[in-house]
């Protein structure tokens, strides 16, 4: 058994050597902003930065708006395809599933295709825009979003709750407000922080969209010309990752490990 | 879903026909359907149609030929080549860390430190993840120096280059191993104790036990994970971008250059340009399911 052991120790230290090399690499460098001293001199710049904060708190807003308005499309669907319509449940897994074949470069793409023509013309003024970002990023989220929700509601006796509930006088309002989604809690707050953390640094669909407004594009501009400040903002993100993904394992207890994949950036 | 929905059908309410009633129960799922039709099929089929369209409007097959020509070929073939090679190396990274984490004898704690790694290094892609590649093997970046200072190695003359081939792709490998680690765990949770010692009490050996049970079992999810990590890389945009400033020719890049303004001095090889990227993500993205299904054969139960 040693010499398992020994392999066994020996890929596990390669892994964290890769994945910790860049991150001491970025701070190492993110410190030296001031010439001969480490100081926090760029995360300071970065922090007073007035778009710094006017960009993260836009995307944070687009990021809120696309939770909820996620959670009211997703959850609904997935608790009446249970409980009224299984059959059309492949139907929906197949559309959920559509943005692991459909890049986000493409759906950018014939997003502002389809809402840049004289018909509906979404990307000539600002809540336009912001309505097709949010429905962009809905896209990206469905995947997990919906599979969260869905192991969640298998984890729960639904029919059962739903029936009880039905008993006693509640109407589908209730049943969903009160019983089903406070069952849900844990799927529900672990695909909301996923969203988050994807949202937050998105870049493709942003730039394209709504340009130096989000976060993601204001990052890689940054980039162009501020060497020192990228390597904070690269370390601050990262910081804000491991974050949602801390929430997501506080809250998220019971809910799937395979809620964590996130597509492609 | 409305409210009026729901006392219609809530018990003790007058029921409806059953022809409404039915009519009922499927205005549950219209906001869904909506939604989808307005964000994703109408901007699929948009992107569609046109790359069957020329400047007029009129039918054509010109711009599916044209993705035929050398500078259009060598976007995807870099591209596939990049997805292949990350998909194929971070498979196998991801592999033998799940395996020495789960299987290999090692401290609990690895195990959940390698789980919670891989949540966040999975997530952690885009601009930010190029950053912190330019800082650490970019020309001044942190271990490009040391190699050269202190081990007297110069990988850039050596032939090494960030923006380029290799570079993107061990870039892309820190997103790519760590979604191995998270989609293979199960399916190595799933391997059970009773396989092993039901081949041990047969007389296999540890070779055979591998070469017999466990690999074949693995081999779908392997597969198909890997499949994964190929599409994974192939849509990616916000990495290669930042990374290397849009010099390297990938698909999506020029994809972006297509939408900012018509590179391609051709609308409708821009869209077939998009098309042709969904077709590969849609082949993979089959041979994902097709074999996933077959690893769920063995994890039931």
């Amino acid at each position: 058994m040693k010499k398992i052991h020994f392999w066994s120790w020996l890929w596990i230290v390669l892994g964290t050597l890769y994945f910790f090399v860049p991150l001491l690499a970025t701070f190492e460098f993110s410190l030296r902003a001031q010439k001969g001293v480490l100081s926090f001199l760029a995360y300071q710049r970065v922090l007073q930065d007035p778009q710094f904060i006017q960009t993260f708190a836009f995307s944070l807003e687009m990021g809120i708006l696309t939770i909820l308005a996620s959670l009211v499309l997703v959850a609904p669907t997935a608790y009446w395809i249970r409980m009224r319509l299984p059959q059309l449940r492949p139907v929906v897994e197949f559309i959920t599933l559509m943005p692991f074949v459909v890049p986000a470069i493409v759906l950018v793409f014939g997003l502002i295709r389809v809402y840049s023509g004289e018909l509906v013309p979404l990307t000539n003024f600002k809540a336009g825009t912001d309505i097709l970002l949010v429905g962009g990023y809905m896209v990206l989220a469905l995947p997990y979003m919906y599979r969260a929700v869905d192991t969640g509601l298998a984890a729960i006796d639904v029919r059962t709750l739903t029936e009880a509930a039905q008993s006693l006088g509640a109407g589908w309002g209730t049943i969903l407000l009160r019983i089903i989604f406070p069952n849900l809690r844990a799927a529900l707050l672990s695909g909301a922080f996923l969203t988050l953390a994807m949202v937050i640094g998105e870049f493709t669909i942003a730039s394209f969209l709504v340009g130096m407004n989000a976060f993601g594009p204001y990052m890689s501009q940054v980039g162009q010309n501020k060497a020192y400040e990228s390597s904070s903002l690269a370390i601050i993100s990262f910081a804000l990752t491991w974050g949602f993904m801390g929430l997501i394992q506080l809250f998220g207890r019971g809910a799937s490990g395979q809620g964590q994949v996130v597509g492609a950036r | 879903m409305s409210n009026s929905t729901a006392s219609w059908l809530a018990p003790g309410v007058r029921r409806p026909k059953p022809a409404i009633r039915i009519s009922w129960t499927w205005i549950g799922v219209a906001p869904f359907f909506s939604f989808a039709i307005l964000f994703l099929f109408l901007p699929s089929l948009v992107l569609f149609v046109g790359s069957f369209q020329d400047a007029k409007g009129n039918f054509t097959l010109a711009n599916i030929r044209d993705l035929f020509t050398p500078s259009i070929l060598s976007a995807y073939w870099i591209t596939i080549r990049i997805s292949a090679a990350t998909a194929v190396a971070g498979g196998f990274f991801g592999f033998v860390m799940a395996y020495a984490a789960i299987l290999g004898g090692l401290p609990r704690w690895v195990r959940t430190a390698l789980s919670t790694f891989s949540g966040v290094a999975s997530n952690f892609a885009g601009v930010p993840l190029a950053f912190a590649f330019i800082a650490t093997l970019g020309r001044l970046g942190l271990v490009t120096v040391f190699l050269r200072d202190v081990l007297h190695i110069n990988i850039y003359d050596g032939g090494f280059n960030l923006y380029s081939f290799w570079g993107l792709s061990f870039t892309y490998l820190y997103f790519q191993f760590p979604l191995m680690v998270l989609i293979i765990t199960p399916a190595l949770e799933g391997l059970k104790r009773d396989w092993r010692e039901a081949a041990e009490n047969l007389g296999a050996s540890q070779w055979q036990y591998w070469r017999y049970v466990a690999l074949p079992v693995l081999l779908p999810s392997l597969l198909g994970t890997m499949i994964l990590l190929f599409g994974n890389a192939f849509g990616a945009y916000a990495t290669a971008l930042s990374l290397t400033g849009g010099l390297i020719n990938l698909v999506t890049i020029l994809i972006g250059s297509q939408i900012k303004g018509d590179v391609l001095h051709n609308v409708g090889l821009g869209y077939a340009l998009a098309l042709g990227m969904v077709v590969v993500m849609a082949v993979s993205m089959a041979g994902y399911y097709a074999l996933r299904r077959r690893t769920e054969r063995w994890m039931r139960s």
